[in-house]
C-alpha cells in the first residue's frame, strides 16, 4: 500500500464512484455516506503523506513509474514534491468537507456524487502526475464532471455559465495540448517525462521557449484566472452549487499557478525570466482590479469570486519575484486562499440556503440573529483581508517582502490592495451583519451542526497557520527553492 | 499413370454439372445436391494438385475440411429448406422472391 | 533561541501577554454561560497580568540602569533565505509601557463592570477588551518590526470590534469601519517602510537594524523614506494629520473603550513606535515628524474649542496631545515625548472615564444638557478637575512636568535653528488653548446651573466600581511624574551603543573628534546640514535631564527655564479666559461665535476633512470600483461574449451555406442515387438463380478477358 500511496489517493474516489453507480437511485443517504467514505480515504492517505513526507528533500517522493503507452514513450509517472503536497492535502480536505456541504443536494443524487468523485480523481491526478501526457489526461478528466456539475446542479443561468466555463477551459486545454506536443516533438528523444524536460531544457531555443511559454501561460492563466481571462469565474461561481464553488475556488484555481510552477518555470527558464516582469504586472492588476470589482458587487457570491481574483494576484506577484520569500509566499497563499475562500463559499451557501438570495444589501443586522455564523464569517473575512494572526497575512506579507527587492514600484502599488480589500470586506460585513436586524429575517436559524462540521476544521487551519505557518512552509520550502533555482538557470 | 489433366477434366465436368444443376433446377433440395457436386469437384482438384504438384498433406487436409464444411452446410441448408417449407408450403425457389427490390 | 533574559522573566512576560488572550478565548466560547457572564474572569486575568507587570517594573527599578535591556528571541518562520523570529525585548521603556497598559486596562475593566452593566453583549465586550490588552501588550513587548506590525494590526482589529460594540447603530458601525480603514491607509506606509528596511538589511530585529544604521549599511534618502513610511503607520494609528478623522468618530464606542484605546494606549502606539525606532529616523524624517505633529496639535486644539459633545471635545484634545508627543519626538525630545505619553495616558484615561461616569448619570453626551453636576457627582467632579489641571499643565501635577519638557525641547531646537522656532511658539499657544477648552468642559459640565433639569434630577454618583478607578487614576495623574524617575530610566538611545565592534574601527580617522561632535549620525550622513544641530542640541537637553554634563548645558537649562515660565503663563491665561467666558460669564461665548461666524463654522465642521475625504477618497474609490465593474461586465466580458456572439453569427452563416450549398450537393447526390437506384432495383429480382446467373456470366467474362489479354 505504501508504495502506491499516490495511486490509491488518486483512484480511490474512482472506486467509490463505481460503487455509487452500482447503487439503487432511491437510497440517497446510502449514496451520500458512500461518497463521504470514498473521499475520506484520500484524506487519511494525505494525512499519512503529510506525516511521512521527508521535509529535508527537495526532489520527488512516493514515486510510481510504469510504462503506459510505449509507442509514444508515455508513462504512468506519479510523484510529489513540496509543491504538490500542500495541494494534495488541500484537495483531499476540501473534497471531503464538500461531500458534507453537498448533503442537501436532492436532484439526481447518484449522478452528482459520482461526478464529484470523478472530479476528485482528476484533481488529485493533476497534482500527482509527472508525465506531461498523464497530466493532460487528468486535466481533461477534471473538466468534464465540472461542466456537468455546474450545468445540471447550478443556479438559474447554469447552462450559460457551464458553457462559458467549458469553452474557456477548452481554449486553454487546446493551447496546452499544442505546447505539450511541441515540447514533446522538439525534445530528442521524444518524451513527456517532466523530470527529463526539466533537466534537458537546453534543447529548446529562445524563440521556441518564448512562444511555448505564452501558449502555456494562456492555458494556465485561464485557470488562475489572470486578467483578462477571468470572466468565466464570476459566472461559474455564481451559478455553481456551493460545494462546486468551493472546489472551483479552492482547488481548480490553484492548478493554473501549479501548472506554471511545475511546467513553465523549470522547462522554460529563459522565457520565465524574460516574462517575470510582465507576470508581476499582471499580478498587480489582478490584485487591484479584482479588489475594485469586488467592491462594486451586489451579489455576495460574486464578491467572493472577485476577491479570489484579487487574491490569486498575490500568487502571481510572489512567484514572479523568484525569491525564496516570494515563491513560498505564493504557494502558501495558494493554500491559504484555498482554505479561506472555501470557508467564504461555504458561508455564502449557508446564508443562501436560509434566505434564498445573496443580495448584500438585502440583509442587515444578522449579527444579532445568527451570532455563531457571524463569528465564523468574521474569521473568514478577516483572514481574507490579511489580518495578522490569521493565515492570509503570512502569505501576503511573504509575497510582498519577497517581491519588493525585485519589483519595488509594483509592490508599492500592490500594497494599496490591502486597503481596498479591507474596504470591501468591512463594507460587506457592515451591510450584512451590522445595523438593525432586517424584520424579514427574524426567524432565521443559526448555523447548524453539519455546516459547522464543514467550517470548523477550516477555521482551525486558518488560525493555526496564521500563528505558526511552519508546518506548511516546511513541506515546500526546499522544493520551491529548487524550482526557483531551475527557473534561473539562464 | 493417369495424368493430372485427367483429374482436372473430371473435376471441371463435375463443376459444370453442379453449376448447371444449381442454376436450372427449381427444387431447393436439388440445388443443394448441385452445390455438393461443386464442392466435390473442388475436392478432386485439391487432391489432384496435392498429389502431383505439392507432395504433402495440405491438400488432403483441405479436402477433409471441405467435406466437414459441406456436412455442416448441408445441415444448415436443409434446416433452411424445412423452414421455408413451413412458411410458404413449397420448396420452389422461384416462389421465394421476398428480397425483390 | 538567543537570549540574555533570565528564564523566570521570560515566563512572567509570556504570562503577562497570554493571560488576556486566554480571557478572550474563554469569553468567546463560554462567556455567556459563566456566572456574571465572566466579567470577574477577564478582570481577574488582566489583574494578574498587571501584578506581574508591576513585579517586572519593580525589578527594573531595582536595577535602575538607563541602558538596561533584556531580549529573548525564538525562530518563527525559516524558509531558507528568509528568516524571521519572534521575541521579547524588555527594557525600561517596555517596563513603563507594561505598567501603563496594565494599569489603565485593569481599571477600565473594573469601570466597565459598572458602565456596561446589563449590556446585551456583556461577555463579548470583555472578550474584546481581553484581545485588545493582549495585542497592546504584545506591541510593547515585541522585538522586531514584523511582530510590531502584527500586533499593530491586532490592536486595530480590537479597536474595530470595540468601536462597533453597539453595531445596531449605523453611526457605530460606520465609525468602526472608518477607524479600521483609515489606520490601514497608514499601515500601507508602515509596511512599505518595513519592506524597504528588510530589502536592504535582511532583518526585522530592532537591535540588528540599529546596528546596521550605526554601521552605515543603510543611510541617506533610503533611510529617510523608510522612516517616513514607518511614521505613516503612526500617522494612522495615532490619529495625526491628515489621518486623524477616525478618532472623533471612534467615540461611538463605549466610553471605557474610548478611555482605554482611543486615549491612553492604542493611539499612543504611534508615539511608542516612533520612540522605539527613534534611532533609524534621519534628521529629515524627524523634521517631517515634528511638523506633522505640530499641525495636528494646533488643528485639533482649535477644533476642540467648539465641540459641544463632551467625548468629541476630549477626542480632539487627545489628537492634539498626541501631536504634542509626536512633535516632541520630532524635535529630538525623546524622553519628553514618551514621558508625556505616560502622563497623558493616566490623565486622559481619567478624563474619559470621568466623562463616562457623567454620561452614565445623565444619559447624554451633549454638554448643553449638563451643568452643575458637581453637587450630584462629587467624586467624578474632583477627579475630573484633577485631570483637567494635569492636562492644562498646572505646576506640580504630572502633565506639567511632561508638557514642560516638551516645550523645553522644542525651544532648545528652535534656539538652535531659528527658522524652526515656530514649533515652540505654536506649541505654547496650543498649551494655552488646551487649558482653555479643558476648563470650558469643566465649567459647562460640572459648574454653573443645570441646564436640563430633568436630566439633572435623575443624575447620581456612579457606583464604587466606577469611582475607585477614577480615584486611582487621579492619584496617578497627580503623582506619576514625581521624583524624576522616568527621566532617569528612559534615556535617549545612542546609535554608538549598537555599532558592531567589527565596523567601529573602520570609521575614518579622528574617531574621538567624531564622537565628540555628536557621536553618531554625522559619520553616516555627513552630507546633510541639519543633523549636526538637530541631534547635538536636543541631546544636550536630554543629557541635562538625565544628569549628564555637556557643552550645551547652560543653553539647554536656559531654554528649559523659559519654557517653564511661559508654559505656566499660557496655562494660566487659558484657565483665566475659560473662567471669564464660562465661569464668570464676563464675555459671552455666543457673541464671539456670532462675530467669528465663518471661523466657528470652519471649526465646527472640523476644517471639512470628512467632507473632502468623503468626496475625494471614498467617492473616488467607489466610482473607480463601479467603473471597474462596468468595464468588467461590458468590455472584458463583453469582448468574450462578443466573441461568442460573433462565433455564433459566423456559425449561422455557415449553417446557411451548409443548408443550401453543401446540403444541396448532398441532396443532389442523393437524388441521383435514387434515380439510379430506381433503375437498378429491377435487377434485384429476389430470385437467387438470377443472381447466380449474373455471377457466372461475369466470371466467364472476366475469365475470357484474362484469356484474351494473356497472363
Amino acid at each position: 500500500m505504501t508504495g502506491h500511496v499516490l495511486s490509491w489517493t488518486t483512484f480511490f474516489p474512482l472506486i467509490g464512484m463505481a460503487v455509487i453507480l452500482a447503487m439503487p437511485r432511491n437510497r440517497p443517504n446510502l449514496i451520500k455516506w458512500t461518497a463521504a467514505a470514498a473521499s475520506a480515504v484520500p484524506l487519511v492517505l494525505s494525512v499519512w503523506i503529510f506525516v511521512n513526507f521527508d521535509r529535508g528533500e527537495a526532489g520527488l517522493q512516493f514515486v510510481e513509474r510504469v510504462p503506459w503507452i510505449r509507442a509514444f514513450n508515455i508513462e504512468y509517472f506519479m510523484g510529489i514534491d513540496g509543491l504538490s503536497v500542500p495541494m494534495v492535502i488541500l484537495t483531499a480536505l476540501l473534497s471531503f468537507l464538500c461531500m458534507f456541504a453537498s448533503w442537501n443536494i436532492n436532484k439526481m443524487v447518484k449522478g452528482y456524487f459520482a461526478l464529484f468523485l470523478l472530479l476528485e480523481t482528476g484533481m488529485m491526478g493533476v497534482f500527482c502526475a509527472l508525465d506531461f501526457f498523464l497530466f493532460f489526461v487528468f486535466w481533461e478528466v477534471m473538466l468534464l464532471p465540472m461542466y456537468f456539475l455546474i450545468g445540471i446542479w447550478g443556479g438559474p443561468r447554469r447552462e450559460y455559465a457551464a458553457i462559458k466555463f467549458f469553452l474557456y477551459t477548452l481554449l486553454g486545454s487546446v493551447l496546452m495540448l499544442l505546447s505539450m506536443i511541441a515540447l514533446y516533438l522538439m525534445h530528442d528523444p521524444h518524451t513527456f517525462d517532466m523530470t527529463r524536460l526539466w533537466t534537458e531544457y537546453g534543447v529548446y531555443g529562445r524563440t521556441f521557449q518564448l512562444i511555448v511559454y505564452v501558449a502555456l501561460f494562456i492555458g494556465f492563466a485561464i485557470k488562475v484566472p489572470v486578467f483578462p481571462f477571468h470572466t468565466w469565474l464570476p459566472d461559474a461561481h455564481v451559478e455553481a452549487p456551493t460545494a462546486i464553488s468551493v472546489i472551483l475556488a479552492g482547488v481548480l484555481l490553484k492548478m493554473g499557478i501549479y501548472g506554471m510552477l511545475r511546467i513553465s518555470y523549470p522547462i522554460l527558464p529563459v522565457a520565465t525570466v524574460y516574462f517575470a516582469y510582465g507576470l508581476a504586472v499582471l499580478g498587480v492588476i489582478n490584485i487591484l482590479y479584482g479588489a475594485l470589482c469586488a467592491m462594486a458587487q451586489k451579489d455576495l457570491k460574486k464578491l467572493v469570486a472577485y476577491s479570489s481574483i484579487s487574491h490569486m494576484g498575490y500568487c502571481l506577484l510572489g512567484m514572479a519575484a523568484l525569491t525564496p520569500a516570494g515563491m513560498n509566499g505564493a504557494v502558501l497563499q495558494m493554500f491559504n486562499h484555498g482554505t479561506t475562500t472555501a470557508m467564504l463559499f461555504l458561508l455564502v451557501g449557508v446564508i443562501y440556503d436560509r434566505a434564498h438570495h445573496r443580495d448584500i444589501e438585502g440583509f442587515g443586522g444578522l449579527a444579532t440573529q445568527m451570532p455563531v455564523y457571524t463569528g465564523i464569517v468574521t474569521v473568514a473575512f478577516f483572514a481574507s483581508l490579511g489580518l495578522p494572526g490569521l493565515s492570509g497575512f503570512i502569505s501576503e506579507a511573504l509575497v510582498f517582502l519577497g517581491a519588493f527587492p525585485v519589483f519595488q514600484t509594483l509592490t508599492i502599488i500592490a500594497v494599496i490592495g490591502i486597503v481596498l480589500t479591507a474596504g470591501y470586506i468591512l463594507w460587506t460585513l457592515q451591510r450584512m451583519f451590522l445595523g438593525t436586524l432586517n424584520e424579514k429575517y427574524k426567524s432565521l436559524p443559526d448555523i447548524n451542526g453539519r455546516e459547522l462540521f464543514t467550517l470548523v476544521p477550516l477555521a482551525i487551519i486558518v488560525i493555526v497557520l496564521g500563528v505558526w505557518p511552519m508546518p506548511v512552509l516546511d513541506l515546500m520550502r526546499r522544493s520551491l527553492g529548487w524550482i526557483a533555482e531551475m527557473a534561473q538557470r539562464v | 499413370m493417369i495424368p493430372l489433366q485427367g483429374y482436372l477434366v473430371i473435376a471441371a465436368v463435375l463443376f459444370v454439372l453442379g453449376l448447371f444443376c444449381v442454376m436450372t433446377r427449381r427444387n431447393a433440395v436439388t440445388i443443394l445436391m448441385g452445390i455438393e457436386l461443386i464442392l466435390n469437384s473442388a475436392n478432386v482438384n485439391f487432391i489432384a494438385f496435392a498429389r502431383y504438384c505439392a507432395p504433402d498433406i495440405q491438400g488432403h487436409v483441405f479436402a477433409i475440411f471441405v467435406i466437414i464444411m459441406a456436412a455442416a452446410e448441408a445441415a444448415i441448408a436443409l434446416a433452411i429448406v424445412l423452414n421455408l417449407y413451413k412458411r410458404i408450403n413449397s420448396i420452389d425457389v422461384d416462389e421465394v422472391d421476398m428480397m425483390r427490390g | 533561541m538567543a537570549t540574555n533574559m533570565p528564564a523566570d522573566m521570560v515566563t512572567s512576560l509570556v504570562l503577562i501577554l497570554l493571560l488576556p488572550l486566554a480571557g478572550f478565548a474563554i469569553q468567546m466560547f463560554f462567556g455567556t454561560r459563566l456566572p456574571r457572564k465572566g466579567d470577574w474572569l477577564s478582570t481577574g486575568l488582566i489583574g494578574i497580568s498587571l501584578v506581574l507587570g508591576i513585579v517586572m517594573f519593580i525589578r527594573t527599578l531595582g536595577v535602575f540602569d538607563a541602558g538596561y535591556a533584556r531580549q529573548v528571541h525564538w525562530p518563527w518562520i525559516d524558509i531558507g533565505g528568509f528568516r524571521v523570529g519572534m521575541g521579547i525585548l524588555f527594557d525600561n521603556l517596555t517596563a513603563v509601557m507594561l505598567m501603563v497598559v496594565g494599569i489603565v486596562s485593569f481599571l477600565v475593566h473594573l469601570f466597565s463592570i459598572g458602565y456596561l452593566h446589563g449590556d446585551v453583549r456583556y461577555s463579548r465586550y470583555f472578550g474584546y477588551l481581553g484581545i485588545f490588552s493582549f495585542s497592546m501588550l504584545g506591541l510593547v513587548l515585541c522585538d522586531n518590526l514584523l511582530a510590531l506590525y502584527v500586533f499593530w494590526e491586532l490592536v486595530g482589529l480590537s479597536s474595530y470590534l470595540l468601536i462597533g460594540h453597539w453595531f445596531e447603530k449605523k453611526s457605530a458601525s460606520d465609525a468602526a469601519k472608518k477607524a479600521f480603514l483609515t489606520t490601514r491607509i497608514g499601515d500601507v506606509g508602515m509596511f512599505i517602510g518595513i519592506m524597504i528596511l528588510y530589502a536592504k538589511l535582511g532583518t526585522f530585529r530592532f537591535d540588528e537594524i540599529f546596528a546596521a544604521v550605526a554601521d552605515g549599511e543603510i543611510g541617506g534618502s533610503l533611510l529617510t523614506w523608510a522612516g517616513v513610511g514607518l511614521f505613516c503607520g503612526a500617522i494612522g494609528k495615532s490619529a495625526q494629520f491628515p489621518l486623524h478623522v477616525w478618532l472623533p468618530d471612534a467615540m461611538e464606542g463605549p466610553t471605557p473603550v474610548s478611555a482605554l484605546i482611543h486615549a491612553a494606549t492604542m493611539v499612543a502606539a504611534g508615539v511608542y513606535m516612533v520612540g522605539r525606532l527613534f534611532l533609524l529616523f534621519t534628521p529629515e524624517a524627524l523634521l517631517v515628524i515634528a511638523y506633522i505633529g505640530l499641525i495636528t496639535a494646533v488643528m485639533a486644539a482649535s477644533i476642540a474649542i467648539v465641540q459641544t459633545d463632551i467625548k468629541k471635545a476630549l477626542a480632539y484634545s487627545t489628537i492634539s496631545q498626541l501631536g504634542y508627543m509626536i512633535t516632541a519626538l520630532g524635535v529630538g525630545g525623546y524622553t519628553a515625548g514618551l514621558f508625556h505619553l505616560m502622563t497623558h495616558a493616566f490623565f486622559k484615561a481619567l478624563l474619559f472615564l470621568g466623562s463616562g461616569s457623567v454620561i452614565h448619570a445623565v444619559h447624554s453626551q451633549e454638554m448643553p444638557d449638563m451643568g452643575g453636576l458637581r453637587k450630584k457627582m462629587p467624586v467624578t467632579f474632583w477627579t475630573f478637575l484633577v485631570a483637567t489641571l494635569a492636562i492644562s499643565g498646572v505646576p506640580g501635577l504630572s502633565g506639567f512636568f511632561s508638557k514642560d519638557m516638551i516645550l523645553g525641547a522644542s525651544l532648545a531646537f528652535g534656539m538652535e535653528h531659528s527658522s524652526h522656532l515656530i514649533i515652540f511658539l505654536l506649541l505654547l499657544v496650543t498649551a494655552g488653548v488646551t487649558a482653555f477648552y479643558m476648563f470650558r468642559v469643566v465649567f459647562l459640565t460640572f459648574l454653573g446651573r443645570p441646564r436640563d433639569e430633568e436630566r439633572y434630577a435623575h443624575a447620581h454618583e456612579s457606583p464604587a466600581v466606577m469611582t475607585i478607578p477614577l480615584t486611582v487614576l487621579a492619584v496617578l495623574a497627580v503623582g506619576s511624574a514625581w521624583g524624576g524617575w522616568f527621566q532617569a530610566l528612559v534615556v535617549k538611545p545612542e546609535l554608538g551603543q549598537y555599532r558592531t565592534a567589527a565596523v567601529a574601527p573602520a570609521v575614518p580617522g579622528g574617531e574621538h573628534g567624531e564622537a565628540h561632535a555628536g557621536e553618531h549620525h554625522e559619520a553616516v550622513h555627513d552630507e546633510t546640514t541639519i543633523p549636526d544641530a538637530l541631534h547635538a542640541d536636543p541631546e544636550g537637553h536630554e543629557t541635562h535631564v538625565a544628569g549628564g554634563d555637556h557643552a550645551d548645558h547652560g543653553a539647554a537649562h536656559r531654554a528649559h527655564q523659559i519654557a517653564m515660565i511661559t508654559s505656566i503663563l499660557a496655562a494660566g491665561l487659558g484657565i483665566l479666559l475659560a473662567w471669564l467666558f464660562y465661569g464668570r460669564r464676563l464675555f459671552s461665548a455666543e457673541t464671539v461665535r456670532r462675530r467669528l461666524a465663518a471661523v466657528h463654522l470652519l471649526l465646527s465642521k472640523k476644517y471639512y476633512f470628512d467632507e473632502i475625504y468623503a468626496v475625494g477618497v471614498v467617492g473616488t474609490t467607489l466610482w473607480v470600483s463601479r467603473a471597474a465593474r462596468a468595464f468588467d461586465t461590458h468590455v472584458v466580458d463583453g469582448a468574450v461574449n462578443g466573441t461568442a456572439w460573433r462565433a455564433r453569427g459566423f456559425s449561422w452563416f455557415i449553417g446557411l451555406f451548409d443548408n443550401t450549398v453543401i446540403d444541396g450537393m448532398v441532396n443532389g447526390v442523393a437524388g441521383t442515387v435514387t434515380a439510379w437506384g430506381r433503375q437498378f432495383r429491377r435487377i434485384q429480382t429476389g430470385k437467387i438463380q438470377n443472381y447466380l446467373l449474373g455471377l457466372v456470366a461475369v466470371a466467364l467474362i472476366l475469365a475470357f478477358v484474362r484469356l484474351v489479354r494473356g497472363f
